[in-house]
């Protein structure tokens, strides 16, 4: 099927648009307040290789919401990927039973590979430190929400080499004519192979390690967790863990506008007392978790949002 | 024929391989999956003068003609060698390497935490050609652009 998600270069900018302009419009049946069921009859597989909190219910939410279904690959310890089958296997078997499925592997390429094996729909729930196109579906829709547009400063912080997030965002941002400020100690900085394919398609980019400098100009700040699963080595972990955190008192000469994002989960990157100022949006990019869902499901099936949601 | 050719006799039927980077016959032996287990005889000369490249390495295998695919798979070694396909003492035709795309099951990805890299995962290793000159190639799956210097060892 033509409609799998793997990387971002798998969406134009104006089917981005108009994604995010759907993800709009469903705001109200995310919400509970009107029942779509656009979706009914249709089956999801949540084949999840890696823990997920958000990734995984929203992609559950974004289904039922729609009047679909979703069945679960559930515990790796209760399924068969412990008596040593194959992705490959695995994915055949859902390509019989579903009508679409979202993948997290820890291996890289993972989802690509899924999507050769399978006549159905595959969306990229993140493949080791590669891409996460549907997280960055909703940080866009998050930003657009924020600033009514997308060419802004964008600072991202923290694990930008392992950060799958990142990399898809930094991608589909510079299309959209965004700055990019990265932010990251020399161990963990953005991979040099992103850096030239975002500079060979013009993007802008400052590389730097020192936060607090950056913060004044900044639109949005977009923060990360050192991930600790990525690391062959605790030492390495430890050299870096906490390096980036932002609290309260770092917020006193940011722009007025700018928004704090995290793809969550944070462990003491920013700090609870940033979560009441008017610049915190985690939980709302959250919740947008499953409207960019809703619309990227409604993509793969050829099913048009309506005009009018209703009330 | 060049007195270089000359170095071993001249053969009846089978195929030469020709402008071989000096020291890497070896190397193209294995991926052409050409040990000395087989009973056809495999003539080999290295680092003999050569007017193009300064030196070069060449091969003579008897007795089989190597096809447009197997040359192709040469493109990551040796991508300026040709072949002529020898029937009956006279060259009958020949052939030169030519880069495709796409490589599939030449050579395995370089990155190891790549999905391919799992054991026992039975689709094709693919490499998209990202340049020719210098050959450049990023894996189909993972997307990694490859090392170049240790996809040697890679080779299936």
């Amino acid at each position: 099927m033509a409609a799998d998600l793997i990387t971002m270069d798998d969406l134009t900018n104006e089917e981005i648009e108009a994604l995010l302009n759907d993800a709009e419009k469903l705001l109200p049946v995310a919400k509970g307040d009107v029942y779509l069921p656009l979706l009914q009859g249709k089956l999801l597989g949540n084949m999840f290789f890696e823990p997920s909190t958000r990734t995984r219910m929203s992609f559950e939410t974004a289904m039922k919401r729609l009047g679909g279904n979703v069945v679960n690959l559930g515990a790796l310890a209760s399924s068969s990927v412990t008596k040593g089958e194959t992705l490959f296997d695995t994915m055949k078997m859902v390509d019989g039973y579903c009508d679409v499925a979202v993948l997290r592997h820890p291996r890289q390429g993972a989802a690509q590979y899924a999507a050769d094996a399978c006549e159905i729909a595959i969306m990229n729930g993140g493949d080791g430190a590669g891409h996460h196109p549907t997280q960055t579906m909703l940080d866009l829709f998050t930003i657009r929400q924020a600033h009514g547009r997308l060419d802004l400063n964008v600072v991202m912080v923290g694990d930008l080499r392992y950060g799958r997030t990142v990399h898809s965002l930094s991608h589909a941002l510079s299309r959209f004519g965004a700055h990019l400020t990265f932010i990251a100690p020399a161990s963990l900085s953005m991979p040099e192979e992103i850096i030239e394919d975002l500079e060979s398609c013009g993007a802008s980019i400052t590389v730097s390690e020192d936060l607090l400098s950056n913060l004044p100009t900044a639109d949005v700040i977009y923060m990360t967790r050192i991930q600790k699963e990525r690391f062959p080595d605790e030492d390495e972990y430890l050299k870096v863990a906490g390096i980036y955190k932002l609290s309260r008192s770092n917020l006193k000469d940011v722009k007025e506008s700018m928004i704090i994002m995290h793809p969550l989960p944070r462990i003491d990157e920013i700090h609870p007392n940033v979560d009441n100022t008017p610049h915190a949006r985690y939980f709302d990019q959250a919740f947008n978790g499953v409207v960019a869902r809703m619309a990227l499901l409604c993509r793969v099936f050829g099913v048009s949002v309506p005009e009018e949601v209703g009330e | 024929m060049s007195d270089e050719m000359r170095r071993v006799t001249a053969i009846c039927n089978g195929s030469v391989i020709d402008h071989i980077p000096a020291g890497t016959a070896l190397k193209v032996l294995r991926m052409l999956r050409i040990s000395g287990k087989r009973s056809n005889p495999v003539s080999l000369v290295m680092n003999v003068p050569s007017s193009k490249f300064g030196a070069k390495d060449i091969i003579k295998v008897e007795d089989r003609e190597l096809t447009q695919d197997e040359l192709d798979r040469l493109s990551i070694i040796a991508p300026h060698a040709s072949v002529a396909i020898i029937r009956n003492y006279s060259v009958a035709e020949k052939r030169t390497v030519e880069v495709q795309g796409e490589m599939v099951n030449v050579t395995k990805c370089t990155f190891s935490n790549c999905i391919t890299q799992a054991n026992r995962e039975p689709q094709p290793h693919r490499m998209i050609v990202i340049s020719v000159e210098p050959l450049q190639l990023r894996c189909h799956y993972c997307g990694r652009p490859q090392d170049m210097n240790s996809i040697i060892d890679n080779l299936l």
